[in-house]
């Protein structure tokens, strides 16, 4: 196990520097030039060429990764062109909203779904199992946008429960730290159930069919032992893939809803950084959610030995 | 049984103990306001940048030696008294009393010198001005000379002018900071101090109290007059969203918004606690920028022939839709503002189609296609580069628009490559009013070649006026030669004013004492 574990690390460094490359060359590939948005509007041609020496982007691109290069290899990300900061601090500030909201939102997917996708399993054809396939249905079919919009309208304009946006640290209060992500984790949340509850059905229906089962319920177990001990365990395989997936597309999921409810994490960082052609930034953030996403998919894959022993790798 | 109820308390008795815990004790009452500021702060330094987030932050924590009242007068801010010598050669200026910096130390004039310096190496107006200066002549702390090689006007214009790049006075050890260079020690005089550690990008921005500011006694008048603080805190929040930051203002969450959509307009007028507010009077000017480097724009006639096919209320009703957010105006100056004249523009601007299809053939038109660069993501530009289109067409012209960010455009706009190969023929912005009250301070009125801004229009007679000006001091000639540089900009286009538009503040009925001023400013500001 340990020796697999070892050699998909040592797997991820290729793709690592084959993301590293593809980043770095679409940034210069795309049109944009930090240096005349640093300047302003007002500023001049000269003004724009004097930002652009300094920052050492008037150098061959060739020039620029091996500088580069060499300082990712030694940790270092550069500075941000804007904010005068070490981009790994500027990365480290952001991450724990996102992760926060990543968590939230995982946590209640999954708490959601997964029962709510075992149910209609359960009760196939049943108007339960065509009410949580219809909620699968538009969850898919809205956008994360227009939910964020409805439940801020509902709950934090009409109902005053809840704050409109912003975030809070958790050292800062839990009160206010959970209050603000309530809203947010619901918004990013549907698409996940709505994919998760899919899945843990089908995977479930399938199971249910199984021999195991029929000689449990022939043993004479209940329902409820039935579906926990030998039904979610046999259908959880599927069931991780597609949360581990999950995980995968927060990563574009929180974009938009930290942009809704101004929560200043990751994803907005990204886009900001995009916008701005903050390129030390936009080349470390994108490392690192290819980090992630690898990590996550060998994380998946490890899981699957703890459910399913005859996984061996 | 009676383990999970033992258990359930216990994590009653956890959860309970981590909220107490975790939640700081209430902090004694201090006023904050907060606000959505129409950018995210990213750069915080007013001289490096020329962005206009940059500069209003720059006016929370500098102060500025003049600064220019609500009639457009330039008056002493940090300055006690000035003397112009009898041979306009001299400008003595000495400092008032009891000026600080945030870290108690004295405001000296070495630091104003080393000011004065840093900021004209940036600023075109600061580079003209500084063509007339001979030399500084530190006298005492408190006092300094400016020498000039001869007399201009420009001096007390340029020292207050009102936006970027704004001439902020920083400690010395700051102002020698390299132009071109991000400073990184904010301490500066003015009315608030910014707080480096609570600044989170994204995220917000945070401003208190100077206790030492010492304001003029005057009343607060535009940005001259007492800056007298009202509130002990004020957040710029970051919130990107147009109607988040809406949702936000409604539910209380912030105090005001600087720069809401006009299409957002009727929601807010509808909410009992929300008023709306204009507090910059002089408004904005929508622009029409030429590219002279590439055909057909090279031609002064082929431009003239734009003048002709456009007209403003076209712009104006597709972008801002309301009139009373707009004005149509027939001048290169802002309306309202002491050198506004129609001079020259007499029947132009009036979408005489027939004329402009004259022109086009007098100058030769071979049908080349316009390349219109077009912002499609800053909604108070959205609409612009549509209209243009249409009203080229109909003027005779081809037009092939290319539509793209604002920041790849702004990128785009500074190359000179012929428009088929990556280049551009024209597209169309925004001023700020205040950035353009006369010849010299417009920027694209620098028709200076190479030197002027992107466009790069290069005109003898122009740049003569634009020196003529520069020179001048009696207040009547400066008017007229504003017009005659007008007039010329009718035979030797280097851009088109397409009228006049006007934002407002949304602002929580419990917030008073906003100012109008070319910029937002905080001092005077109340909420109860």
């Amino acid at each position: 196990m340990l020796g697999y574990i070892g050699r998909r690390l040592l797997a991820t460094i290729p793709v690592m520097a084959v993301v590293a490359l593809v980043v770095f060359l679409m940034l210069r590939l795309t049109t944009g030039d930090p240096a005349a948005i640093i300047a302003g509007d007002n500023a001049t041609s000269q003004d724009v060429a004097a930002i652009r020496a300094k920052l050492g982007l008037d150098r061959p691109i060739a020039q620029q990764f091996v500088i580069w290069t060499a300082r990712v290899l030694r940790g270092d990300f550069g500075e941000s062109f804007f904010f005068k900061k070490p981009v790994a601090t500027l990365i480290a500030e952001r991450i724990e909203p996102t992760l926060a909201l990543a968590t939230c939102t995982i946590v209640l997917a999954v708490a959601m779904a997964v029962p709510l996708g075992v149910v209609a399993a359960w009760k196939r054809g049943t108007w339960l199992d065509r009410a949580v396939m219809g909620f699968s249905v538009l969850g898919f079919s809205i956008p994360v946008f227009v939910i964020g919009y409805l439940l801020i309208y509902l709950f934090a304009i009409e109902l005053a429960w809840l704050p409109v946006q912003g975030y809070q640290r958790f050292r800062e209060g839990f009160g206010g730290f959970i209050e603000r992500l309530i809203l947010p984790s619901f918004t990013l949340a549907v698409i996940y159930v709505a994919l998760i509850a899919r899945i843990t059905r089908a995977s479930v229906l399938e199971v249910l069919g199984a021999d195991h089962v029929r000689t449990a319920r022939a043993k004479g177990l209940g329902d409820a032992a039935v579906l926990t001990r030998h039904v979610l365990r046999n259908a959880a395989v599927p069931i991780i893939t597609v949360i581990g997936i999950g995980v995968a597309l927060l990563i574009g999921g929180v974009v938009v809803t930290e942009s809704v409810y101004a929560i200043p994490g990751l994803g907005r960082l990204t886009v900001d950084a995009v916008l701005a052609r903050a390129y030390p930034t936009v080349q470390a953030v994108i490392l690192l959610f290819s980090a992630v996403y690898v990590l996550i998919n060998l994380l998946v894959d490890l899981t699957y030995t703890v459910l399913d022993p005859r996984i061996r790798y | 049984m009676k383990v999970s109820r033992r258990l359930l308390t216990t994590s009653v008795i956890a959860l309970a103990l981590i909220l107490i815990v975790s939640t700081p004790p209430p902090a004694v009452a201090e006023s904050v306001l907060r606000v959505v500021m129409h950018s995210d702060l990213k750069i915080v330094d007013p001289i490096w940048t020329t962005a206009y987030i940059a500069r209003n932050h720059g006016y929370m924590v500098y102060d500025t030696l003049f600064a220019m009242d609500a009639k457009g007068d330039i008056k002493p801010q940090m300055v006690d008294k000035y003397e112009v010598s009898k041979d306009e050669l001299t400008y003595t200026l000495t400092l008032r009393d009891g000026l600080a910096w945030h870290d108690g130390k004295p405001v000296t004039t070495d630091d104003c010198v080393a000011s004065i310096k840093r900021w004209a190496a940036k600023d075109s107006m600061g580079q003209k001005m500084m063509g007339f200066v001979k030399d500084f002549q530190v006298v005492n702390p408190k006092t300094f000379k400016l020498l000039l090689k001869e007399p201009t006007g420009l001096v007390l214009g340029a020292l207050g002018k009102p936006s970027s790049n704004v001439p902020f006075m920083m400690p010395k050890r700051v102002a020698e900071t390299d132009p071109n260079t991000q400073i990184a020690d904010f301490t500066g005089s003015g009315p608030f101090i910014f707080k480096k550690d609570e600044w989170k990008t994204g995220d917000k921005a945070v401003y208190v109290k100077n206790p030492q500011y010492k304001p003029r006694s005057e009343p607060p008048s535009g940005l001259a007059g007492g800056k007298v603080v009202k509130v002990d805190r004020v957040e710029w929040k970051a919130i990107p969203d147009h109607q988040t930051a809406i949702n936000a203002l409604l539910a209380g969450e912030v105090d005001m918004l600087e720069s809401p959509p006009h299409d957002l307009y009727p929601v807010l007028k509808q909410d009992s606690n929300v008023r709306l507010f204009n507090g910059n009077p002089l408004g904005n000017q929508y622009t029409f920028r030429f590219n002279v480097l590439s055909k057909p724009f090279d031609n002064a006639k082929v431009r003239q022939a734009v003048l002709y096919a456009f007209n403003q209320e076209d712009f104006l009703k597709g972008v801002i839709g309301d009139p009373t957010y707009y004005k149509p105006c027939k001048s290169f100056y802002p309306c309202g503002s002491p050198l506004f004249t129609t001079k020259g523009l007499e029947g132009l601007l009036e979408s005489s189609f027939e004329k402009s299809k004259a022109l086009l053939k007098e100058a030769g038109y071979d049908g080349t296609p316009i390349v219109l660069m077009h912002s499609t993501d800053l909604a108070v530009l959205n609409n612009l580069a549509p209209v243009a289109k249409n009203l080229l067409e109909k003027g005779g012209f081809k037009v092939d628009m290319h539509s793209m960010d604002w920041q790849t455009l702004v990128a785009r706009r500074a190359k000179k490559d012929p428009p088929a190969a990556g280049g551009w023929h024209a597209f169309l912005t925004s001023w700020v009013a205040a950035d353009i009250l006369n010849p010299v301070m417009m920027g694209f009125m620098n028709a200076s070649c190479d030197k002027a801004m992107f466009g790069w229009p290069c005109d003898k007679e122009i740049e003569s006026l634009r020196d003529q000006f520069a020179r001048e001091t009696n207040p009547a000639k400066l008017k007229s030669i504003a017009e005659a540089v007008q007039v010329r900009e009718t035979q030797y286009p280097t851009h088109i004013p397409l009228g006049q538009w006007y934002g407002a503040f949304a602002l929580r009925k419990n917030v008073t004492g906003v100012l109008e001023a070319p910029v937002t400013v905080f001092w005077n500001v109340e909420k109860k």
